[in-house]
């Protein structure tokens, strides 16, 4: 084709860029890789190894070793030796290696994404523009943090060793956020690549050769699910931190239960991208490009419901479709590409036929007249429309570049629409009113949200979802006390079993004796369901009184009335620590009476230093009410971005046995101080204790629903709370069994869980008790992204 | 989508008529967008409601002006094709204090042959008898330029109306109009009056528009927003909307005197705005930018930005220009590295 058709045309021609070093680092490697253990390249134990390959031309790029479970091991006993080593490194030397590390990803930037748009099938575009830098500035962020550690995070130590996996959307910077903090932090890494993109992990290990990081710090085993299971149940692994779906996200929820290993999960997402009708709407078709079109929509937080407001609906989707029309599809290693290939053969399926079904459903299907490769696995942008929230379209996480549109009327209905779904990882609001966006951001249940922009990242932003999108957060702060644990928890005892007596219940018919101690349910003292009650004997064997015996259904209509307490989570902080310390008013009234009955139950002197502590912890958590604020974060951009501390919705909490009153309020005060509504099983030893605290609460304008208390028998009431889809989370205080098993029931909608781990915790040394580390769990951190300009 | 239809706007012509979008019978077709055919710009009333209506997001535009650039890009054969449109569109422009006659002549020199016969013969392109978009210069040069540019089809443009200040009386203004259409200008750049927009006094400046519109005659408007005054994206947007419907041919984004002239941000909403504006009427409205556009890169960009907001139409020289004076130089040495595979120096090339 001559110049001058060329300038008849006006096309753009192809824009290659040139893989040949990316090619030839594969050749040095002779297009085989081992393992990456106490930092030398290892053969798989069993000789095994599978192909990786470039998805947009079928090529195979090189051979990669499956990762065994004795290669895991490997791994991990490598991590573990480098541990104390690592830890005995001061902050400033942890620092010169991670800042080594983000020196180094620079130096080699163009290889490592050409290296990543080969094997994962993106735009070279965006892992040049786009991954890479945020790769370097992830550790050029976290060379801050470990450098200043002990100044931020006094009393606080690493976790130990960290077993990290990773998805195939984006191998290497999701590398970068789980190493980096984790390194930051002290911990060691055994980190497994998704089995598709295995090779930017690799790269990355030669990097970390080559600044000197000591061996064993870092290792990178590769492989497919099989791999990562072993990692997962590795029993000398302190901490897993996965990013994926939300189906193994459950299944590493329960595969971890029965062990003390934290968990970090980054699960999917149905993202709402919300435009309004007094949005640039320009601006928001860009968005939604960014949105849902950034790698080929492959993104956990990609915008890929659009909730449009009904006036400006049809404009949009003019606007939308004829963008749509110059977005370009072909070879990602194209400098002008805008959607590359899709990761797999099997995800190209699962999107056609996701597509297929939701036009099955009623969804009218529009692609643009694009320009399609020949070969390799590409998928046209693809709009959805007339969708209904009950499509599995609207529901379900495609993960391809299709965005479901829907309309809405109100902005309260745009709220209602978003939050209609099991996810909450990210949300998009367009509207020139500050007023609209930040009311808008501030009611939905997602872990960030875009005010005006999208799919917008920074290490110093945290970023993780509500929901069944995960728990944890990625980045900032809250990201590094993921990686964290108060060095006294790690130290604390783990008893064979619970110190304090259980009582051997006998059911008797309730009898009626002159106190009847009820359950507290919605604000109202109301009968248990069951008709029982249960004998409660002090520890001598005699008869204190008789307890109520709650079961399943009560638990169900307590966590109905704790649904209902919406008036709790919205008013002040200010009134939230008034009503705490009218409770503290209260309680010290009532010093005399209380003490004289919990004497029966756990002896004089402690029955004396837990009223006295309680009413100081009242106060103390009056105090932190209206002060444990969010931040203001930095990232490099002209923007406002806020970290907003949200209460966590409804928790179920199972209270210590061994202190009864104190116990109770430890676990119930940061949450209600949060403003989180709360459903409590009282201390087994002593449920009795409830008839003291329901009057105390209904004398201090505690409003009803806000606390809920269920008397019975622990483990039973524990099971129900765990399994109920409504609570957002579950504090479970009791033995290693107790905590294991809130854990393994908690998947059903991956409520939060947080456990004593069966350590036993000094409830009247207020450093392990009440403070900071008990709010941070009482708080989700919703990053808010405004940015601005005129 | 199954909803309700948010009323379209009302756009009526200049006597009150309704606009009927689809072409108006016997106006030429002019270009395409989206597929749909549009005419030359014949002004419509002034609606306000239009004006009020814009919403441009300051970070999101330039969060897409950024990305624009990294998103598209030519190489090869396919750069020089895109670096021989910029020339075929760009305003040789001289707006000097100095400028004399031989000055003048020297510039249409350069216009009739852009590039050096050399280059052309060995590019193969001949045929397309390639030329700038037109020379740019004061009242007081028309006529040389005329004459200079006898035999060929190069229009001429005046800049007019008390450029770039454009504060003097209006009935001067609208003379100095007239004078240079006589004088034998195609193409007349008019500047605003920034107050009205800074007021919001959309009424006297469509008003003022109007009759520089009507001054023209067959002469082409080319409409000067001063966005380097104007600050914000929003009031250019404003600008934008009451320009064109005042009748502007084209809308132009700056004197090349501000402290801030051509750049991407402004540029995208303006090619919005005209994007709107057909959408609306049917009618094509061209875009200038111009000023601080040196680089035969920033030519590429803006080519690019013109493809992808508004489509193929948009490249061509009755509906897009660049008032440049030193981008061609740059071009020059471009294409010579592209020939000879080493890279050039200015020298090289013959200065206009």
């Amino acid at each position: 084709m001559s110049v001058i058709e060329k300038f008849r045309t006006m096309e753009y021609g192809p824009a290659p860029e040139d893989p040949k070093e990316a090619l030839a680092w594969l050749d040095h490697h002779n297009r085989k890789f081992g393992h990456f253990i106490d930092g030398a390249w290892h053969a798989p134990s069993d000789g095994k190894y599978f192909q990786t390959a470039d998805p947009s031309s079928g090529t195979a790029l090189a051979e990669v070793a499956q990762g065994s479970a004795a290669d895991v091991d490997a791994a991990v006993k490598a991590a573990r030796m480098a541990l104390p080593a690592w830890q005995k490194k001061t902050p400033h030397e942890r620092a010169r290696f991670l800042y080594a590390l983000a020196r180094q990803v620079q130096k080699h930037s163009r290889r490592l994404a050409v290296l990543e748009t080969m094997d994962n099938g993106k735009p070279i575009r965006e892992s040049r523009d786009i991954d890479i830098p945020l790769v370097a500035r992830h550790f050029y962020h976290h060379a801050g943090w470990a450098q200043l550690l002990g100044q931020e995070f006094p009393g606080y130590t690493a976790c130990g060793v960290v077993g990290q996996i990773i998805p195939w959307n984006f191998p290497l910077l999701m590398l970068a956020w789980k190493i980096a903090p984790a390194l930051a932090t002290g911990n060691t890494v055994v980190l497994k690549p998704a089995e598709y993109t295995p090779l930017t992990a690799l790269a990355f290990a030669e990097l970390c050769n080559q600044v000197g990081l000591p061996k064993g710090v870092v290792n990178i085993v590769s492989g497919d699910g099989s791999t990562g299971e072993a990692l997962v149940k590795h029993s000398d692994v302190d901490k897993i931190a996965f990013t994926g779906s939300t189906e193994v996200g459950r299944a590493i929820r329960k595969a971890t239960a029965p062990s003390h290993k934290r968990l970090s999960l980054e699960l999917g997402g149905k993202s709402p991208f919300i435009i309004f009708d007094d949005a640039d709407l320009d601006g928001a078709v860009e968005g939604l490009v960014d949105g849902i079109w950034f790698n080929q929509g492959q993104v956990c937080c990609a915008g890929s419901r659009l909730l449009v407001q009904e006036s400006v609906a049809e404009k949009m989707i003019r606007k939308l479709q004829a963008r749509m029309s110059s977005l370009r599809v072909g070879a990602p290693l194209d400098k002008a590409i805008d959607i590359g290939a899709i990761v797999a053969r099997v995800q190209l399926e699962r999107i056609d036929h996701m597509v297929k079904q939701g036009i099955a459903e009623g969804a009218t299907c529009w692609q643009p007249e694009v320009l399609m490769p020949s070969r390799g696995l590409f998928y046209k942008p693809t709009l959805l429309s007339n969708v209904h929230p009950t499509s599995i379209v609207a529901q379900q996480e495609i993960f391809g570049p299709v965005l479901a549109a829907m309309t809405f009327r109100t902005p309260r209905e745009a709220v209602e629409l978003a939050n209609n779904t099991v996810y909450g990882l990210a949300a998009s609001v367009w509207s020139e009113s500050i007023n609209v966006s930040l009311h808008v951001a501030a009611q939905l249940k997602a872990g960030v949200v875009w005010v005006n922009s999208t799919n917008m990242f920074d290490a110093a932003c945290g970023f993780g979802g509500y929901r069944e999108s995960g728990y944890g957060r990625e980045g900032g702060r809250e990201g590094l006390l993921e990686y964290l644990e108060p060095a006294w928890f790690q130290k604390s005892p783990v008893p064979k079993k619970s110190g304090a007596h259980k009582t051997d219940y006998a059911e008797v018919a309730t009898p009626g004796i002159d106190r009847t101690v009820k359950l507290y349910i919605g604000g109202k003292q109301v009968r248990p369901d069951s008709g029982y009650s249960l004998e409660i004997r002090g520890k001598k064997g005699e008869l204190l009184g008789e307890s109520p015996l709650g079961n399943r259904k009560d638990i169900r209509n307590a966590v109905e009335a704790a649904r209902k307490a919406d008036s709790w989570s919205k008013t002040t902080a200010h009134n939230r620590a008034q009503v705490l310390y009218y409770i503290a008013e209260n309680l010290s009234q009532r010093t005399g009476e209380i003490t004289a009955r919990l004497s029966a139950a756990v002896g004089k002197k402690q029955a004396v230093e837990e009223v006295q502590k309680s009413i100081e912890r009242l106060f103390s958590y009056a105090g932190w009410a209206d002060k444990f604020d969010g931040a203001v974060h930095n990232p490099p951009f002209r923007n406002v971005s806020i970290a907003m501390n949200e209460a966590l919705g409804t928790v179920g909490v199972v209270c210590p046995a061994e202190y009864p009153l104190l116990g109770f309020f430890t676990l119930v005060l940061p949450l209600i101080a949060a403003g989180n509504s709360v459903v409590a099983v009282p201390s087994e030893t002593y449920p009795l204790i409830a008839g003291d605290l329901y009057q105390i609460f209904e004398t201090s304008d505690l409003p009803g629903g806000a606390v809920n208390i269920v008397p019975g028998r622990a483990v039973e009431l524990l099971k129900t709370l765990a399994e109920h889809d409504d609570l957002d989370a579950i504090w479970c205080y009791g033995d290693a069994e107790m905590c294991a098993t809130a854990k393994a029931l908690s998947i059903g909608n991956l409520k939060q869980v947080w456990t004593n781990e069966g350590r036993r915790i000094d409830f009247l040394e207020t450093s392990q008790s009440e403070g900071r580390w008990y709010l941070e769990h009482a708080h989700q951190v919703k990053n808010i992204w405004v940015p601005y300009g005129e | 989508m199954d909803t309700p239809k948010r009323p379209r706007l009302e756009i009526t012509d200049r006597q009150g008529n309704r606009i009927l979008s689809e072409a108006a019978s016997g106006q030429p077709i002019i270009a395409r967008l989206q597929g749909r055919e549009l005419t030359p710009n014949r002004g419509t009333s002034l609606n306000l409601d239009w004006v009020e209506d814009v919403r441009v997001n300051t970070s999101a535009v330039e969060r897409r002006a950024a990305t624009l650039v990294t998103r598209r890009t030519v190489k090869k054969d396919w750069q020089i094709a895109w670096l021989l449109r910029a020339i075929s569109c760009m305003d040789l422009t001289t707006l000097s204090g100095d400028d004399t006659e031989e000055r003048v002549k020297r510039l249409c020199a350069k216009a009739r042959q852009p590039l050096q016969q050399e280059f052309i013969e060995k590019l193969g392109i001949q045929e397309l008898n390639l030329h700038v978009g037109a020379v740019c210069v004061y009242h007081l040069f028309v006529e040389t330029a005329r004459r200079a540019l006898e035999g060929t089809d190069i229009p001429v443009a005046a800049v007019s109306t008390g450029f770039p200040a454009g504060l003097s009386p209006l009935e001067e203004r609208i003379a100095e109009i007239r004078r240079s259409v006589e004088a034998g200008a195609q193409e007349i750049d008019v500047v605003i009056t920034r107050a009205c927009v800074f007021a919001a006094q959309w009424q006297k400046l469509y008003d003022e528009i109007v009759a520089f519109k009507d001054a023209c005659g067959p002469a082409h408007l080319k409409v000067i927003l001063g966005t380097g005054d104007l600050l914000t994206l929003r009031n250019v947007a404003r600008a934008s909307m009451v320009a064109m419907m005042a009748g502007a041919d084209f809308i132009k984004t700056s004197t090349g005197k501000e402290a801030v002239n051509a750049v991407l941000p402004v540029g995208l909403v303006m090619v919005r705005a005209i994007r709107e504006y057909a959408e609306e009427t049917g009618m094509a409205v061209g875009f200038k930018p111009a000023g601080g556009i040196r680089t035969a890169k920033q030519s590429l960009e803006w080519l690019s930005l013109m493809k992808e907001e508004l489509g193929n139409s948009w490249l061509h020289s009755h509906l897009f220009r660049f008032g440049a004076s030193g981008m061609l130089a740059d071009i020059e040495r471009q294409i010579e590295f592209h020939i000879t595979g080493r890279y050039s120096a200015d020298y090289r090339h013959p200065i206009a």
